[in-house]
């Protein structure tokens, strides 16, 4: 008999998948059989140990339109093939498509138990959304770098199916998911420092162990004018919740962030608020949660008149190991509700 | 408004105001519950006259 080879099922939009161009972008998925466009190169990278056998294409804009339906048709289209793989892509500095290929590698690898893989630009919208989920292979910006992808991912792809371990995104070409890996190092961690500082010294090369995240820069708001008639909202990362923490903010590396009305609140009481943040003594802040979130003298400074009103609601997360992606986008969710609400400015309070 | 001025100069907060305590940065257990108060009134209103002055880059509005 044989030897079984792996099966794979590739996923492409309208475009590599030849049906058309942006006149195309919102065909539904549908299925061919075998290897088709970029799927041709990925075939022979693959050499005779995984075979294509099925090819999801669905157009870029029904997608990003309909990404859980598209998801979901994805799938029962892929289910059929029986696969061992997904693969998705590359989709280079395609945003949509990148999209696209992360939502369907996350599906296959939740909904089916299967290892995914897919390959973009670094800058791809899709990058951020799912590397932490996923293997990304790095590619170029445009198709020019088609060449370049295809044997790395498909050196990646043989090594998932069969199961090995996945070395540092350095050595495999993959973008950096953000896991740390228990090694066994030559040197103790003291020596290699001292190598690093030494060679930073001399003015040598040498790699981090630990690279900082990248930061934003916001160009400053102008002032209020005129605070008698600003409405104040309070934000925290401090963790202040109604007592219980009805919405479970995790007390580190949070992934949500909580939004609570304290209209006619005069005071957060330890009663009726605590702490959900697991990164300093909670005594302080459970014993009276003013001292995180200052609501009690903000009420009073709106009843003097200093300012216009306290916003209806305060916004809570817990900053604790909580990743720079995560407080970004809660942080642009939170501004942006309130700047629908018309909220004038923030007392953002962090622990 | 916070403690630690070199992880809000870091992520880029631009009108930083310098807090007490990592565990109570509005308060200070140590003090009676009046003078408390009026402790955190006076951050409270150092953070609003910072909301009210203009800045063209990050600024730490000491006390």
């Amino acid at each position: 008999m044989a030897e079984r080879k792996f099966r794979v099922v590739h996923y492409l939009n309208q475009f590599f998948g030849q049906v058309g161009g942006e006149d195309k972008a919102n065909i539904p998925p549908e299925a061919r059989d075998g290897a088709l466009g970029p799927g041709m190169g990925l075939k022979a990278a693959l050499g005779p140990e995984a075979e294509i056998v099925g090819t999801v294409i669905c157009g870029d804009g029904y997608f990003a339109e309909n990404i859980e339906t598209a998801t979901a048709q994805t799938m029962e289209l892929v289910k059929k093939f029986n696969p061992d793989l997904v693969v998705a892509g590359p989709a280079f500095n395609a945003g949509r498509y990148g999209t696209a290929c992360g939502a369907v590698c996350v599906a296959a690898q939740e909904q089916l138990k299967i290892p995914a893989l897919t390959a973009m630009f670094a800058e791809n919208p899709g990058v951020d959304l799912y590397k932490k989920e996923l293997y990304i292979v790095a590619t170029g910006d445009s198709a020019a770098s088609m060449r370049q992808a295809l044997p790395k991912m498909a050196a990646l792809m043989l090594k998932l199916l069969r199961g090995e371990s996945i070395g540092h995104p350095d050595e495999e070409g993959y973008i950096a998911r953000g896991i740390r890996k228990n090694i066994i190092a030559d040197k103790p961690g003291a020596a290699r420092a001292v190598d690093m500082l030494v060679a930073k010294v001399k003015g040598e090369p040498f790699t981090s162990e630990l690279p900082m995240p990248k930061f934003d820069r916001v160009a400053p708001n102008p002032p209020i004018k005129d605070m008698t008639q600003a409405t104040i909202a309070l934000v925290t990362s401090g963790g202040i919740v109604p007592s219980g923490n009805p919405d479970r903010i995790e007390a580190s590396s949070a992934t949500k962030f909580g939004k609570y009305n304290i209209a006619g609140v005069d005071d957060l009481t330890s009663e009726a608020y605590e702490t959900a943040h697991g990164g300093y003594d909670p005594t302080y802040a459970n014993n009276d949660p003013d001292r995180v979130v200052p609501l009690d003298v903000l009420r009073d400074l709106e009843r003097e008149g200093k300012i216009a009103q306290v916003f209806d609601y305060f916004y809570s997360t817990v900053g604790n190991g909580t990743s720079v992606a995560n407080s970004a986008q809660f942080g642009a969710e939170i501004a942006q509700d309130l700047k629908e609400a018309g909220v004038d400015a923030v007392l953002l309070t962090s622990t | 408004m916070c403690t630690v001025i070199p992880i809000s100069l870091t992520v880029g907060a631009n009108r930083i105001v310098p807090t007490v305590a990592i565990p109570y940065p509005l308060g200070n257990p140590e003090l009676t519950a009046e003078k408390e108060k009026a402790l955190r009134r006076q951050l409270v209103i150092a953070g609003l006259q910072a909301l009210e002055t203009p800045v063209d880059g990050q600024k730490v509005f000491e006390q």
